[in-house]
């Protein structure tokens, strides 16, 4: 049995159905991340799990024991908020033993616990401060440091990044990983940006609309995703999704049965440009955006389809020139009608 | 140039304000005049300005009436009522602030509308009460009546004050562990200090000044510094400077206690929306 089992859980907000029946298995010392649009349920889903919110539907377990009606304060379990929640009126000290003060540990262990946190955070300095004169990356810290003092059985972050500068968050997400790797604590990680669920999760869960649309880990879902949905939100820029009857040249060129109906999607780094190949496709370029270390070309078919492509070559080709695209055929993805993933057999041609 | 004309405004507002105060303070200054002079010079006309103050007055409404039993009332009456008011209106204010539902609001506008009714209205009902359950002219009963009369204010400061905090601290708070009596102890309580005591003053000022109840159920047993004054006026016809006296001991104590919580009672009238 899974160390955090949820099972067919689900969340009413008066009519509105947000949560619709998830079930899911965390084995202890995973780092899960939960990803998906705003409004996917992804921090409710998290607060039922804290106990912040009131499970309408299906059962939670932790270690064994049924908590789906324990209350917050009785689950064990540590939150890292994304406004950092800290108290106010506490110093660090006082902000980071809380927990432990309430659980009336002896002061000498609380010292000694809250110390070896603010060692592993850089807090020792801060130790006397109100959390008013810290930065926000030291708030963070002090958060984080306020959740690892206890050593609740899972963490629970809810989007803990998303108030820091780019360069901190980089930062911090670093941290949070190394943390990670030192306590291999079970955590749960809500965010809604996806190079934080590739770079963190041992598994990632996407949700939309409440409900799972995938769980996996990060490169299964970047090489593998079960549906259009995960097969666009994943990646950066995402992926190519054309309906199959808009490439028939393609169709018909592959060995690969391909509905007509469906979709094909293709990554960016797998579409070739200036393809000498004879079943290539002529394109007229949009416009092409160079980052240094890659380079983007957003491309239009003759049919009107925009076509994206990743190369780390630097291009000559600018807005308005005509070139020649062509696909990597190992690396196709096939949607059916539905947008369900599918794997297509070869089929003895000619 | 817009320096010059905003400097203009800025004279003209703080002579407008000194000018307002000077109006609303004159009564009280005359009042403190009149109760330094004797009765004779009380009602000579023209009004004298300048005079020897005796302090007879003083001993004069000491020695006719208990001004210490009295000042005891005001002050229990209106201690009691806010400390119970207090009881009663925090957790309430904290429930609506913290797990509002659907007639939260609702019910803040009742609460808030019972107090545009006129005390008249509900005093006959209430005298028959109090009398029928023995409390009319006790100290219980006015304490009561003051608690009913601020708790729909208490409930409306302590709630707006309330609804400030972020909530995510209190659910912070349960994560670690915290119960409810935890929550409120470590939390919610030091980080409203501000409101509930801005909002204690204010009550415990209205209690004192409160004369409609105090008169219409309280007499010489439990009457409080408001039925003292009211007695002076009535039996022998009026006394000016007695009465005068008597006026200035009774709002005395709570004018201290105002001039040194100006700030508090400021943030409390203005239901927190000043800083």
């Amino acid at each position: 049995m899974a160390y955090l089992q949820l099972s067919n859980i689900e969340k009413y907000f008066g009519d509105h159905h947000a949560i619709k029946g998830i079930d899911l298995h965390i084995e202890k010392g995973e780092f899960i991340v939960f990803v998906g649009p705003s409004g996917c349920g992804k921090s409710t889903l998290l607060r039922l799990i804290a106990g912040l919110e009131a499970i309408d539907n299906g059962t939670l377990t932790l270690d064994g024991k049924d908590i789906t009606q324990l209350p917050s304060a009785k689950r064990d379990l540590a939150m890292v908020f994304q406004s950092y929640a800290l108290y106010p009126h506490m110093t660090v000290y006082e902000n980071m033993s809380f927990a432990l003060k309430l659980a009336k540990e002896d002061p000498a262990i609380i010292r000694q616990k809250v110390d070896k946190a603010a060692t592993i955070l850089d807090l020792t300095r801060y130790l006397d401060r109100k959390p008013g004169a810290l930065s926000g990356g030291q708030r963070q810290r002090v958060a984080i440091g306020r959740s690892i003092v206890r050593a609740p059985k899972v963490f629970l972050f809810d989007e803990p990044l998303s108030n820091l500068d780019a360069a901190l968050r980089v930062q911090t997400r670093i941290e949070i990983a190394k943390l990670h790797k030192e306590l291999g604590a079970t955590t749960i990680y809500v965010t809604h940006d996806q190079v934080e669920a590739m770079t963190l999760a041992d598994r990632v869960v996407i949700l939309r609309d409440g409900m799972v649309e995938q769980v996996g880990t990060p490169l299964e879902l970047y090489d593998r995703p079960a549906n259009r949905f995960v097969a666009q939100f994943i990646g950066t820029p995402s992926m190519n999704v054309v309906p199959a009857q808009g490439l028939p040249s393609l169709a018909a060129h592959t060995e690969y049965a391909i509905a007509p109906d469906g979709f094909i999607g293709i990554r960016p780094e797998y579409v070739q440009l200036d393809s000498p190949l004879a079943h290539s496709l002529p394109a007229k370029i949009d416009m092409v955006e160079s980052l240094g270390s890659e380079t983007l070309v957003y491309s239009r078919l003759e049919n009107g389809l925009q076509i994206v492509s990743r190369g780390t070559d630097r291009v000559t080709l600018h807005a308005g020139d005509t070139t020649r695209i062509a696909f990597d055929e190992n690396h196709l993805h096939h949607f059916d009608q539905a947008g369900k993933a599918y794997t297509v057999q070869k089929s003895p041609r000619n | 140039m817009h320096n010059k004309s905003s400097s203009t405004l800025l004279y003209l507002r703080t002579a407008f304000a000194w000018f307002f105060a000077c109006v609303l303070f004159f009564p009280i200054f005359w009042l403190a005049l009149m109760a330094f002079k004797t009765e004779a010079q009380a009602i000579a006309s023209p009004p004298l300005l300048f005079f020897k103050p005796t302090l007879q007055s003083f001993y004069d409404v000491l020695e006719r009436a208990n001004y210490v039993d009295y000042a005891f009332n005001s002050l229990i009456t209106s201690v009691a009522s806010t400390v119970i008011g207090l009881m009663i209106a925090i957790p309430a204010a904290y429930s609506m602030a913290f797990f509002p539902n659907r007639s939260t609001i609702g019910i803040l506008k009742f609460m808030l509308s019972s107090r545009f009714m006129p005390g008249v209205g509900a005093l006959m009902p209430i005298y028959i009460c109090y009398q029928y359950f023995g409390l009319l002219d006790t100290r219980i009963g006015l304490t009561i009546m003051f608690m009913l009369m601020n708790l729909p204010i208490m409930v409306w400061l302590l709630y707006t004050n309330l609804k400030e905090l972020p909530k995510e601290i209190l659910e912070a708070a349960r994560m670690d562990g915290a119960t409810l009596a935890h929550e409120f102890r470590y939390i919610v309580l030091p980080l409203a200090t501000g409101g509930i005591a801005s909002t204690a003053l204010v009550c415990m000022v209205w209690a004192w000044n409160e004369s409609f109840w105090s008169l219409n159920l309280g007499a010489a047993n439990a009457g409080t510094l408001s039925w003292l004054i009211a007695s002076m006026s009535s039996p022998e016809g009026l006394f000016w400077a007695k009465l005068s006296a008597a006026s200035l001991m009774a709002i005395a104590p709570i004018m201290a206690l105002g001039w040194f919580c100006q700030k508090q009672l400021v943030q409390g009238m203005t239901f927190g929306a000043v800083k």
